[in-house]
């Protein structure tokens, strides 16, 4: 098929993310295979020269990386990804290449949730933010995909799309639609080689270099990009909320595990218990305030994620000790270690979401 | 006849006047920080003059490495893209597949190029990307203050191998441009030198006709600049030149390894 998929159609998450992606403009891609990532690699493969753009099979991640950060750099929508483990691999170049504020968009089709601290973290050096996108199901990841581009572009930070094993092999009904977005400015920090002789050249860099003067200015330049990341933690932070003000117990989940975590909760209101549920959309910049918002004096948080306990941490930053806050997750594995663990199951998620709550009056 | 007697110890009875620029084209000064006797200059001179003899300058699009050269960054007047030691041959890649009627260089020295990024030099050779990769060699990871490389020659003394690198403890130097030159997507490789007026001739050159290359579209080019580092050598500044020439040219020999007609 060549041009663009419009519409409604059966999608896998990987197929549907990609089509997302060529719809908001991607027109180059790099990428190594590791397992679930490898389809979004496949698609980007099969589709980008079918809209004029360029997939590279990249030798390594860490090669990937740099072939993102050089077609970013020219001003074109440019993304790269992989699974945790070469995402691990790809750090230096991240922190790096959001110091020379390129709009990249990545994806960790993560073996699961123990990628967390990772993604909202960073394993670079030096101060640095990525914006964390959280899909849960095929339809918000091809709304968040084409928004991952618009808000990388925006800022001029990379934009992380934390998907996993589920999403990625899911096949769901998911509409293309192309995203009606505001215009962009235009985009006179890339290079195309045209400012050559001028005295006006540009130099696209992570130290904050200017042409025509002499050595660089760390602690000035640093504190720009701390006040940029500062106004992204102000405007970004996106959540979804369910039935929390008169709950006694609130149910934090994200991603693929928030699905099961949100059938458990309408379950348990359905049975008559004061259960909410919240979900934090981006994991960068966390919807902090809003969970504080959520939350009652009176009530408790409980934590499902399938990690030893990671995004915990910011649930509790939140509360700030105002509530208790649970782990109702932990480490769940499949044989392969591809992230599809015993806890991808509606009982098992009830009976530990039950397991928190008050015995019913 | 007897010869006038300099006093040059008088100071002069009016200051010094800049009689002429030696400014090269697409270079916006000459106050940088690098050493006396550096070969790094000289070599990005080579480079400046080689593009804007092409009439290239609209079109150039620089990725640098990290290293003493990287400091040389604001006074060039071309497109530039800093990437990260090692990374430059990846990072031209995808500016390249962008931008295809761009010329696209790198400039990264032996420690850049051959430690931390060897692997990425020779896939994108391997790929033929359309790209010219411009080494700097001057056997010494330089900005740190001589240390040894991938490519230190046997005997030559750095700051962790004072007493000249050993075969038996640190191994035998890359002879990167002639692994390049036997793979099938290289189309040119060269190896030139910035020690004498005849290799900064030979340098330019070289860097023409590997653009010239990239712009035919032939495939990857290769051009490996041996310069002065007297001071990570241990050498007189004035003695660098001769250094080079004595010990590093045995090892890497100037010349044409590859060029397609």
């Amino acid at each position: 098929m060549s041009g663009y998929a419009q519409g409604r159609r059966l999608a896998e998450g990987s197929e549907a993310m990609a089509e997302a992606a060529l719809l908001a403009g991607c027109r180059f891609f790099a990428g190594y295979p590791m397992t679930p990532f490898t389809e979004l690699l496949e698609q980007f493969a099969r589709r980008l020269p079918e809209v004029g753009g360029t997939c590279i099979n990249a030798e390594s991640e860490i090669e990937a990386v740099g072939m993102a950060w050089g077609a970013a750099a020219t001003g074109a929508r440019a993304a790269t990804g992989s699974t945790g483990q070469g995402l691990a691999l790809m750090q230096e170049s991240l922190s790096e290449l959001t110091r020379a504020e390129l709009p990249l968009v990545l994806f960790n089709m993560a073996r699961g949730q123990g990628d967390y601290f990772q993604a909202t973290r960073g394993g670079g050096h030096g101060d640095y933010r990525h914006i964390v996108l959280a899909p849960m199901d095929g339809r918000e990841a091809v709304e968040l995909t084409q928004g991952a581009f618009d808000l990388a572009e925006r800022w001029r930070n990379p934009v992380l799309v934390y998907g996993d094993y589920l999403l990625a092999h899911t096949a769901e009904a998911v509409d293309l639609v192309p995203l009606d977005l505001p215009a962009l400015p235009p985009r006179e920090w890339a290079v195309d080689g045209s400012l050559g002789g001028s005295g006006r050249a540009r130099n696209v860099n992570p130290l904050g270099m200017r042409k025509g003067q002499k050595g660089i200015d760390p602690e000035r330049f640093w504190k720009r990009l701390q006040a940029k990341h500062d106004a992204i933690q102000a405007a970004e932070a996106r959540h979804v909320a369910e039935q929390t003000r008169d709950a006694d117990l609130l149910v934090v989940a994200f991603g693929s595990l928030a699905r099961f975590a949100r059938h458990a909760v309408r379950r348990l209101r359905a049975e008559g218990r004061r259960v909410g549920f919240f979900r934090p959309v981006t994991l960068w910049p966390f919807p902090a305030e809003a969970l504080a918002r959520c939350c009652r004096d009176d009530a408790r948080v409980a934590v499902l994620e399938q990690n030893a306990g990671q995004m915990i941490d910011d649930v509790r930053l939140a509360v700030a000790g105002r509530v208790p806050v649970v782990s109702i997750g932990g480490i769940s594995s499949d044989e392969a270690a591809f992230g599809i663990g015993p806890i991808y199951d509606p009982e098992e998620v009830h009976s530990r979401v039950a397991s928190v709550l008050e015995p019913s009056p | 006849m007897s010869r006038p007697v300099i006093r040059s110890d008088r100071p002069p009875r009016a200051p010094a006047r800049k009689t002429g620029t030696f400014l090269p084209a697409l270079q916006l000064g000459a106050d940088h920080d690098l050493c006396p006797g550096c070969g790094e200059p000289l070599a990005l001179r080579s480079l400046l003059e080689a593009i804007d003899d092409l009439g290239a300058a609209e079109r150039t699009i620089g990725v640098v490495g990290i290293g003493c050269y990287t400091a040389l960054t604001p006074l060039i007047d071309l497109d530039l893209i800093q990437a990260l030691h090692g990374r430059a041959p990846s990072v031209a890649t995808g500016a390249k597949r962008m931008l295809p009627d761009a010329l696209l260089f790198t400039l990264q020295g032996d420690g850049d190029m051959l430690n931390e990024g060897l692997q990425e030099v020779i896939h994108t050779a391997a790929r033929g990307e359309a790209i010219t990769c411009v080494l700097l060699n001057n056997g010494v990871f330089g900005e740190t203050g001589g240390h040894m490389t991938a490519a230190t020659v046997l005997g030559q003394r750095t700051k962790n191998t004072l007493a000249g690198r050993d075969a038996a403890q640190h191994g035998y130097p890359i002879r990167i441009a002639d692994m390049l030159a036997g793979l099938e997507g290289s189309a040119y490789v060269a190896r030139a030198s910035v020690h004498d007026a005849a290799g900064v001739a030979r340098t330019k050159r070289m860097l023409r006709k590997a653009f010239e290359t990239q712009l035919a579209r032939k495939g990857f080019s290769f051009v490996e600049i041996l310069t002065m580092c007297p001071t990570g050598w241990f050498v007189p500044t004035a003695d660098g030149p001769g250094y080079l020439d004595e010990v590093l040219q045995p090892v890497y020999p100037m010349g044409e390894l590859k060029a397609s007609e």
